[in-house]
């Protein structure tokens, strides 16, 4: 093969840009032979609006629209709940990728289940809906110090509540402590396929020209990928603290997922559906208190300090509040379902990291302890997660 | 209570709980109460609902609803050797785009380029020919209510059966009997060509005539854009709220006679409802005695009735449907008396 390229005496970089021209010619001809079998599409235009947005004020809905399909869309008319109704905006075609926005007049009642149909330009109906009224709140200082006090609610104050079973962690047989990492690896899966699945279903109701469910693959890919270089140079900066770094995995996984849920308590928050209140988060609160057992177990035979572990709760812990933000101040749902998927690819890689942590005296890591703990992780997120959907 | 998960919280999908949870509720409380206020600002006096500053295109649909509604189409008349008169019309089925709502274009199929097509009026006792040109690209027919042959009654089937586009045929029969009657294409799929235009009112007056009024016809139909056979757009003379922008002059005192005729599809019943007055109402137009004094008639699909009144004080008057989502959906007007 050397000797052939040699012997044409062809530059590497010639060699590397040939295909590529021929790449360029093909489309070339074909566009210049008006494609081929292609030519002119038929039929009604392909009209798709994603609704990435959605505020209301005293007296309007405004929605924020994005044109998802490959034709221009005209919003001629909106029809909310059968009524035909005065709006601005979104006066011109909306082009493909396009943004508008719309502000319908409409005296809506809190609480209370709108249907917002956008009727276009060839009488094609594009319907949103609004399952219970609630005025957007504004974004102005005072609520996002609100998102704040919520993130540090459930997520940093759980966490960190969580981290005081270390004390007891340190007097237990290690048996017992490879159990309770098992725990943690159940805690973890539960949380995974939980984040993927909710990523998933927040994806198909975004706008599909962002790749829709493929989003949430994509943000786990590359939470995965990151993951695994931090821990790759962490081990080579730190070998032999093996329980450090592995806390920290935990701690930056949980991190992730805890941007995810912290996502949707800000969303859930502007679209009112937090009115449900205190209970909730009680309930998101005690689910996370499990975390924190997570992140001082694999630490449990070390000696640590108290900053270590308070920065291990806050990287665990904090990016709750930082979600709640994006979710109150930036909601789309292409952005959640990346979010989500992004904590779901952390979290596999922390349990592919902490399987070996689980071996026995004998070497297997499945053994009846671990599968019990594992178990029994799933069972307890289980049994948490139904104080949330209580 | 529907399921409660973090995912359903983003959708808000859940019916909300007035949760004494103050730990987050606290500043959400505020500002509530404006919400109930109704939106005042409306561009165009609370009238029409469309979007502001749009309106339907009357000249490229070749029609305005204004005109519509009084225009009555008498055709042409020569003596028949028996001293009959003999009265002539020609409707050709034509594909057309009509605009049914501002900024709405709908694939109509329609009679002489119209919804609905030219009301037909005859006098009892008349003998009527129908020429029919298909210049649509489907088949279709007209069948007229009344009394006639078999053969004449435009359905598949029978007599000329459906007309294949490029094809023409001639209906004849006697104008009988005397009242409020419609016409409308009778090929399968039904709904489909009926609710995509091709109907209009046909009435014969009858012999001695009726008492002078001011006349107008109302046909109420509807507009399925979305193909989902559910209408979008509700209307009387096909485009709705025209006549709450402009709105139908009457004149105080005087008669006031509407030929009130209910083409929708889709939706069961339709229904008239007059403001600020009662009407005498005569289904079909075929008794001269009025059935009721009312000021809410309830019509089938393909069921029609003639109502009268006079305007015993000067202003204006709203007339809708009293399905209020039709109202709403752009099925009502005002008549503006002085």
């Amino acid at each position: 093969m050397g000797a052939v390229t040699r012997s044409l005496r062809v530059p590497a970089w010639v060699a590397g840009l040939v295909p590529l021209l021929l790449v360029a010619a093909a489309v070339a001809v074909f566009a210049a032979l008006d494609a081929p079998g292609i030519g002119e599409r038929v039929g009604p235009p392909v009209e798709e609006l994603a609704v990435e947005r959605t505020v209301l004020a005293p007296g309007s809905i405004e929605l924020t629209l994005r044109n998802d399909g490959p034709d221009a869309v005209t919003v001629a008319q909106v029809v909310v709940n059968d009524a035909f109704a005065q709006f601005e905006g979104a006066a011109q075609p909306i082009g493909r990728l396009q943004t508008a926005t719309v502000r319908v007049q409409q005296p809506w009642v809190e609480g209370e289940a709108y249907e917002v149909a956008l009727v276009t330009a060839s009488g094609g109906t594009v319907v949103h809906e609004i399952p219970a009224a609630v005025e957007t709140p504004h974004a102005d200082a005072g609520f996002f110090g609100l998102m704040a006090l919520l993130g540090v609610y459930v997520g940093v104050i759980p966490v960190a509540l969580g981290m005081l079973w270390l004390p007891w962690l340190r007097r237990i047989p290690p048996a017992w402590l490879r159990v309770l990492m098992a725990l943690t690896i159940g805690l973890l899966a539960f949380l995974g396929v939980d984040a993927a699945f909710e990523g998933f279903e927040l994806a198909a109701e975004g706008s599909q020209a962002f790749g829709g469910a493929a989003l949430v693959l994509v943000g786990a890919g590359v939470a995965y990928l990151l993951l695994s270089g931090v821990s790759a140079w962490l081990s080579r900066r730190a070998a032999g603290a093996s329980g450090t770094r592995l806390a920290l995995l935990i701690a930056t996984g949980i991190g992730l997922h805890n941007l995810g849920e912290g996502v949707a308590i800000g969303a859930a928050y502007s679209a009112g559906a937090l009115a449900l209140g205190a209970f909730l988060v009680v309930g998101f609160a005690l689910h996370n208190t499990t975390e924190g057992l997570a992140i001082v177990a694999p630490i449990a035979r070390q000696r640590t300090t108290l900053p270590r572990l308070a920065a291990l709760g806050l990287l665990a812990g904090g990016p709750a509040v930082l979600g709640a933000w994006i979710g109150a101040g930036a909601y789309t749902p292409s952005i959640a379902a990346l979010l989500f998927g992004f904590g779901a690819g952390a979290i596999v890689q922390v349990i592919i990291t902490l399987l070996p942590s689980l071996r026995d005296d004998d070497g297997r890591v499945l053994h009846p302890g671990a599968v019990a703990g594992m178990l029994g992780g799933i069972g307890l997120m289980f049994a948490t997660g139904l104080l949330v959907a209580a | 209570m529907a399921e409660l998960t973090r995912r359903g919280l983003i959708a808000g999908g859940v019916p909300l709980v007035a949760a004494a949870g103050a730990l987050v509720h606290g500043s959400a409380a505020r500002g509530h109460a404006a919400q109930h206020g109704h939106a005042g600002a409306h561009g165009n006096g609370g009238h029409a609902n469309f979007r502001d500053h749009v309106a339907v295109d009357h000249v490229a649909n070749g029609f305005d609803p204004h005109e519509l509604v009084r225009d009555f189409d008498w055709g042409t008349t020569r003596r028949l050797p028996t001293g009959r008169v003999l009265r002539e019309w020609t409707l050709n089925a034509i594909d057309k785009e009509i605009e049914v709502m501002p900024g709405v274009k709908f694939a109509a199929w329609t009679y002489n380029g119209r919804i609905p097509g030219p009301t037909l009026r005859a006098r009892e006792g008349e003998r009527l020919r129908i020429t029919f040109n298909n210049g649509s690209a489907h088949p279709h027919t007209i069948h007229f209510h009344g009394i006639h042959p078999a053969e004449m009654d435009g359905v598949p089937g029978i007599g000329a059966g459906q007309i294949e586009p490029g094809g023409s045929t001639v209906y004849e029969f006697d104008a009988l009997p005397a009242g409020l009657h419609l016409y409308h294409c009778h090929v399968r799929p039904l709904a489909e060509h009926i609710a995509k235009g091709l109907y209009g009112a046909f009435i014969v007056d009858p012999e001695d005539g009726r008492e002078d009024a001011d006349e107008l016809v109302m046909v109420m139909n509807g507009f399925d854009t979305n193909f989902d056979r559910a209408n979008e757009v509700y209307a009387a003379n096909t485009v709705g709220f025209a006549y709450m922008d402009r709105p139908i002059t009457a004149k105080l005192g005087e008669l006031v006679r509407v030929y009130i005729v209910n083409v929708l599809e889709y939706d069961l019943i339709n229904s008239f409802h007059l403001h600020g007055n009662l009407f005498d109402y005569y289904p079909t137009g075929t008794s001269r005695t009025p059935a009721e004094l009312t000021d809410t008639v309830m019509l089938c699909q393909g069921q029609r009735g003639i109502a009268e009144w006079r305007f015993a004080h000067p202003g204006q008057y709203m007339f809708h449907a009293h399905q209020s989502e039709f109202t709403e959906l752009g099925w009502q007007g005002i008549f503006e008396v002085s």
